[in-house]
């Protein structure tokens, strides 16, 4: 992975972003994430950086600017694990797959691997009410995998959660990265988060959202959870961290 | 709710993907009932108490607090050998619980199908919203009572009409539980189904019915007691055909028939009960599993 000659997954060029109501939420943003890329936006909150996962999924259309996704098959993991209360782990697992129009037999087993892949295995008849937050997120993360999708967009997925399930779930996030290889773009306001899990950086400016900085990580994969407590880490997140505090202004 | 459980178990319960898989074991799970002894006894308290508050009433209460006949209000247990020992009362009295349990089963069922219908309807379009929703307040604010000589002219003064009444008084929480929970899906939850392009139809059946449950049986439950005092109000103005118990309670009343008077409103008070029992029952049936709700049930 990383591999630089890699052909972009995903790119933007020039995307403005100004909302009915007239607020200007993103301004002539352009970037790319390329195949096998683990590309991670921060940004102080209510920057626009929700609007560009959902102008990349095309659930909202920017106002100007073009936007390239190379495959219609996007993954989509949002700040909520938006599962549907009335269905098991299982069933909820196997949604898109049945949106998709996928057959009973091939989507159950498609739901049955990707359940055991994120741990999940012994509550496939469980609903949600009894999951706790972190695994209500396995669960999130399960269902968009059943489409094998070749980019990932992630929405802020771990913000909710007590910091030491969000750092078991950065690792296992990282093992399925290596495993699949899928393009990964992932919004989150932790610098931590972004340094520990990205080949790069961008840091986005507040509203309306510019990228204002790149950084790329060089640490290779796979990542120890150590990784987090050595002094190139702290001395990367610390630029981070300083254009993050230029970009408020 | 995530927020709620996630200190409880997230650290816990949330171990290495690789390594060792959870146990079904660790998910939280609601706490479990326990029953105190209280929750037997007091029933049965309630029920001596308002068993002798009746017999109070009857022998002492009336005659000296009201100065009325103490046979207005009949003891209890000349309420239960006039009523329901004596043969030909308790034929009566069985035969009308039918009638009016029919009628009110057939007016919610219709309501039910009406209500379903408009509410789906609505909550395809804002627009359909707008031109129905009015009608529907305006038919709950007006008084059964005015649109009796209208709805007997139209379907007669026999039993169809008291099915319409029941129609009529059941139908407004039908249509607007349905709607309020057809439209009060998740918007992450709708998201979801944009990003994979499905139909109207998907949406409304994989998304929005199925979100909409819990709040529809809610409406059931109000509905349906609701067409019981339906079934009842119709009886008093459409008394033609076979004899409800609202109608035996206007022939008891006008004989001074009284202890077969109170029997008719206990039968009455009886049919509500079970229908609102009847319709939790199949809510928990139906919704039990997965609805989280917001009060903890007790």
């Amino acid at each position: 992975m990383g591999d630089v000659g890699a052909a972009p997954a995903l790119s933007f060029d020039g995307v403005s972003m100004v909302f009915p109501d007239g607020t200007h939420a993103l301004r002539e943003t352009t970037f790319e994430v390329r195949a096998g890329e683990f590309v991670t936006v921060v940004g102080p909150s209510g920057c626009g950086k929700s609007t560009l996962l959902r102008i990349a999924s095309g659930l909202t259309h920017a106002t100007s600017g073009t936007v390239h996704v190379e495959d219609r098959n996007v993954g989509y993991v949002f700040q909520d694990p938006t599962l549907l209360q009335w269905r098991t782990v299982q069933k909820n697992v196997e949604l898109f797959a049945e949106l998709e129009g996928v057959d009973k037999d091939e989507r159950a087993r498609r739901a049955a691997e990707n359940i055991a892949l994120v741990g999940l295995n012994g509550f496939e008849t469980k609903y949600p009410k009894q999951l706790s937050g972190g695994m209500k997120m396995r669960c999130s993360l399960a269902r968009s995998l059943v489409m094998d999708p070749q980019i990932f967009l992630f929405d802020e997925p771990f913000g909710a959660l007590d910091e030491i399930t969000r750092e078991k779930l950065n690792d296992e996030l990282l093992s399925l990265f290596q495993r699949k290889g899928f393009a990964s773009l992932f919004i989150t306001h932790s610098i931590y988060e972004a340094v520990f899990l990205s080949t790069r950086v961008l840091v986005m400016s507040a509203r309306p959202g510019q990228i204002v900085g790149d950084f790329t990580v060089p640490f290779p994969y796979p990542r120890s959870p150590d990784l987090r407590f050595e002094p190139e880490f702290a001395e990367l997140s610390g630029q981070v961290s300083h254009a993050l505090r230029g970009a408020h202004v | 709710m995530s927020l709620q459980q996630a200190p409880v178990s997230g650290g816990m319960t949330d171990a290495l993907v690789d390594i060792h898989p959870l146990s079904p074991d660790d998910a939280p799970r609601g706490a479990k009932k326990h029953r105190h002894w209280s929750d037997y006894v007091a029933p049965v308290i309630g029920f001596g108490g308002f068993i002798g508050f009746w017999y109070f009433m009857s022998y002492w209460g009336l005659k000296h607090i009201w100065d009325k006949p103490g046979f207005l209000i009949t003891s209890p247990h000349r309420v239960v050998n006039e009523s329901f020992v004596d043969d030909v009362s308790r034929k009566a009295l069985f035969s009308g619980l039918y009638w009016t349990a029919r009628v009110s089963v057939e007016g919610l069922i219709i309501a039910i199908v009406v209500g379903m219908a408009l509410a789906i309807l609505m909550s395809q379009a804002r627009w359909l919203e707008r031109s129905i929703w009015p009608y529907l307040v305006a038919m709950q604010a007006i008084p059964i009572l005015a649109l009796v000589p209208i709805i007997g002219s139209i379907f007669g003064f026999e039993i169809p009409s008291r099915i319409f009444v029941c129609v009529l008084i059941s139908l407004f929480p039908i249509v607007s539980n349905t709607l309020f929970g057809l439209l009060s899906a998740d918007v992450g939850q709708h998201d979801l189904f944009t990003l994979h392009h499905v139909s109207r139809w998907t949406r409304l059946v994989k998304l929005q019915l199925p979100n909409a449950m819990p709040t529809i049986f809610t409406g059931f439950r109000i509905a349906a007691g609701l067409s019981v005092i339906g079934a009842i109000v119709g009886e008093i103005f459409f008394k033609r055909g076979d004899k409800g118990v609202g109608i035996l309670l206007d022939s008891y009343r006008s004989r001074a028939q009284f202890p077969q008077m109170y029997g008719a409103l206990i039968l009455a008070a009886a049919l509500g009960i079970a229908v609102f029992i009847v319709f939790g029952w199949l809510n928990n049936l139906v919704v039990g599993r997965w609805y989280e709700s917001t009060r903890k049930s007790g």
